[in-house]
């Protein structure tokens, strides 16, 4: 816990409090986590268990279960492709691996840069409009090989004049 | 409760409503293949499928560990389906489990092969790809191998019902789940206070304590002089590997058997039990006449001194200085004994039998060593020992019932042997501290308001020449944490504290024979409820039995004062028998 600054501390047990008369209040904790700092390392996890009287353990097996949760800094652009049933037969594996190409990580990865992060998600229940991309909210129907070049560019152009 | 019809296998019997099908199969004579035996608060998810049962009014086979009775239910267990199903469940648990048994420490205690053997799982079945595995052997006191884990959460449970931890849990989803520590650490490298909850309850052998086997063995080869000695909780429980009721104190043939092992010499702890009380007692009379950090809380236990360091740095004042009964006599082995005998100390291997795991963590702490040297040199469970016996050739129960070795620390008080028992250390040590106040022994010498055999909090007032000592009793964090947190908090009113680090003490250590039912067919079926008060109880009648029963009347104990060490807390006695502590991060820095 020693490498976490007095602040996020501070922060991380106003995030706690925030549920503290649910019953059940570790998802929506480390959902506000998740999207207050992009990731949930041991060291807030740590805190987040002193707060709330759960294991580290328990914790770390919530964040580890769920993939909306990680461990490790996502990127400004976060790529959410649908491996689901239907989208894994609508072609979804060529068009994670079109991205794999493209920006040289592999799924789970973060690009140098921290642009974007790759990830492989299991059914987003969009199965209508398969093979589905998320990309920081932003929902991509029927997406196609030939589209992933496009839709990169169209990021990190977006970066370049933010 | 309210009795219901059901039928097992066509046959009418009256149960109790509530009940689960495990549990009212039992009750009517039929055991269903298990992987718990009968449910009992380790395991609440009947996610492992072994018992698998056809009950009408369900729909599909169900777990009959969760599935309640019902009025008019008519129940088969020996169905081809069921039978079937059972046999299913075992191959899918063995399809990822690494099936090596001829290698494997459990073999012998292994529920998982009972099982296999009983459903007939003896295909390879669903043969495919396995899970990757971790093997953690860093840790003194306990091995983690993933590749013989079958998930089944017991070690989770029990690490939250004993201590409130929750150092394991699950980790990762589907086929890449394990159990392990947060972030897949090692247990040196978490707060784990290494007490072996876990491996008593692992129905494998994915959790076991980390084996000194070898280096007892490298010792004979080297020709060192080896010293064995036993604490009181193993004779308490050491039968039970052979085949003895549960609270049959064996305490002859262990000695026997030590000594056919080829120890020099074997003693017993409780010497060193009783040179504890002195140190200790005198140490609490000086903090509560000279004003010291109070209440003082013992420190036998290397579990509950791991927790303190892990989770209250800042009581540690309170913890008396002294160190564990096995640590002082090994350190009066090597600086006295060796002497007496012309021996050089390093020549001298001590291995200390423990009811325990962290006692294995616990020898190799740089505040335990004496000019660098360690008072002991490995640490072997009650199991452990047993192993050795039985590969010995021994048989155990033909052996005769032989006294320990009798030179410099043969004898020892009825106080000595009850630190087996959670309270124990604490009525050792008012025997002796009330005589020192008063001069005269407390009448009965018992102290029974602080006996028990389980967890939870026990307190007394001992009314001492008009003043009245308030002292507490704690085993298993969770009950010792009600007490630190009243400490930190200010609102203490105990002078004394006993703490232990397992639920029961040591008498229920991490090292213990296990108590599996589905093994001991002899046993009545609620053993899970009475071993600890069976084992409890083979202690306090050999303190019953001794002639000497306050550690200040140990003769030998008075000898080494009056020609080694002088004084109870004197200057040699600080030297040897006294350590420190220092606070701990729990999850540290991995490089």
């Amino acid at each position: 816990m020693g490498g976490l600054k007095a602040e996020a501390v501070a922060q991380i047990k106003e995030i706690c409090g925030r549920y503290k008369d649910e019953k059940t209040p570790l998802m929506m904790i480390l959902s506000d986590i998740q999207n207050e700092y992009g990731y949930i390392p041991l060291d807030v996890q740590e805190v987040v268990s002193q707060e709330t009287g759960i294991s580290v353990a328990e914790i770390y097996g919530v964040v580890t279960f769920y993939s909306f949760f990680s461990l490790t800094p996502k990127g400004k652009y976060v790529i959410g492709c649908c491996l689901g049933t239907a989208c894994y037969v609508k072609g979804a594996q060529n068009v994670i691996d079109k991205f794999s190409e493209i920006l040289k990580i592999k799924p789970g990865e973060t690009t140098a840069d921290g642009l974007f992060t790759l990830d492989a998600l299991r059914c987003i229940g969009a199965c209508g409009i398969a093979p589905a991309v998320t990309i920081n909210g932003t929902v991509y129907p029927k997406m196609s090989v030939g589209q992933v070049p496009d839709v990169v560019a169209h990021y990190v152009k977006e970066a370049a004049t933010a | 409760m309210a009795k219901i019809n059901i039928k097992i296998e066509g046959i009418p019997y009256q149960v109790e409503a509530g009940q689960t099908i495990l549990e009212a199969a039992k009750a009517c004579g039929y055991e269903i293949p298990s992987l718990c035996t009968y449910n009992h608060g380790e395991c609440n998810v009947g996610s492992c499928r072994v018992c698998l049962v056809e009950a009408t009014g369900a729909r599909g086979l169900v777990a009959s560990c969760v599935y309640p009775v019902a009025e008019g239910m008519e129940i088969r267990i020996g169905s081809p389906a069921a039978t079937e199903a059972r046999r299913h469940s075992v191959e899918l648990l063995l399809s990822n489990h690494n099936k090596n048994c001829q290698q494997c420490e459990k073999n012998g205690h292994c529920e998982l092969l009972y099982v296999a053997q009983l459903t007939g799982a003896r295909d390879d079945a669903f043969a495919g790809a396995h899970s990757e595995t971790f093997l953690d052997k860093v840790a003194p006191g306990l091995v983690r191998d993933t590749s013989k884990c079958i998930l089944c959460g017991r070690c989770v449970e029990r690490c939250k019902n004993a201590h409130g931890l929750g150092i394991l849990g699950f980790e990762n989803r589907g086929f890449n789940t394990i159990v392990s520590p947060a972030e897949n650490r090692s247990f040196a490298d978490s707060p784990c206070i290494q007490c072996g909850q876990c491996v008593n309850v692992c129905p494998t052998g994915a959790l076991m304590e980390h084996s000194e086997i070898d280096k007892v063995d490298a010792a004979f080869k080297a020709g060192k002089h080896v010293i064995a000695q036993a604490a009181p909780a193993v004779r308490a429980a050491l039968g039970e590997e052979f085949g003895y009721p549960i609270g049959t104190p064996v305490t002859g043939k262990m000695a026997a058997a030590m000594r056919r092992l080829g120890f020099e010499r074997v003693y017993d702890v409780n010497f060193g039990a009783d040179l504890t009380i002195m140190e200790e007692g005198t140490e609490l009379l000086k903090r509560l006449t000279e004003g010291g950090v109070l209440p003082m809380i013992t420190s036998c236990s290397p579990g509950w001194v791991n927790y303190a360091e892990y989770n209250y740095g800042d009581l540690l004042p309170h913890l008396s200085s002294c160190k564990s009964p096995h640590q002082m006599q090994g350190a009066i082995i090597k600086a006295w004994w060796a002497k007496q005998n012309n021996i050089d100390p390093k020549d001298v291997f001590v291995v200390s039998v423990m009811p325990c795991t962290a006692k294995k963590f616990e020898k190799e702490r740089e505040q335990e060593k004496v000019d660098g040297i360690p008072d002991v040199d490995a640490v072997i469970t009650t199991r452990e020992l047993a192993r050795m016996i039985k590969r010995s050739g021994m048989l155990f129960n033909r052996l005769p019932d032989e006294p320990w070795d009798q030179d410099i620390m043969g004898d020892y008080s009825g106080a000595g042997v009850i630190f087996g028992v959670t309270g124990g250390v604490m009525e050792a040590a008012l025997r002796t501290v009330y005589f020192k106040l008063t001069g005269k022994e407390h009448d009965p010498i018992e102290f029974t308001a602080v006996r028990g055999h389980d967890a939870g909090i026990r307190e007394a007032s001992i009314d001492i020449n008009g003043t009245t000592v308030n002292v507490a009793i704690a085993s298993g964090m969770k009950s010792a944490k009600v007490l630190l947190d009243e400490i930190r908090e200010g609102k203490s009113k105990y002078q004394f504290i006993e703490i232990m680090g397992c639920p029961g003490g040591c008498i229920n250590g991490g090292g213990q024979p296990y108590v599996r039912p589905v093994f001991l067919p002899n046993e009545a079926d609620d053993i899970l409820d009475t071993y600890k008060e069976k084992r409890a109880q083979a202690l306090y009648t050999e303190d019953e039995r001794q002639v000497v029963r306050q550690s200040h009347n140990n003769p030998q104990i008075v000898e080494l004062y009056e020609k080694f060490l002088g004084e109870p807390n004197g200057h040699l006695s600080h030297k040897l028998l006294h350590t420190s502590y220092a606070a701990r991060e729990g999850f540290n820095e991995v490089k």
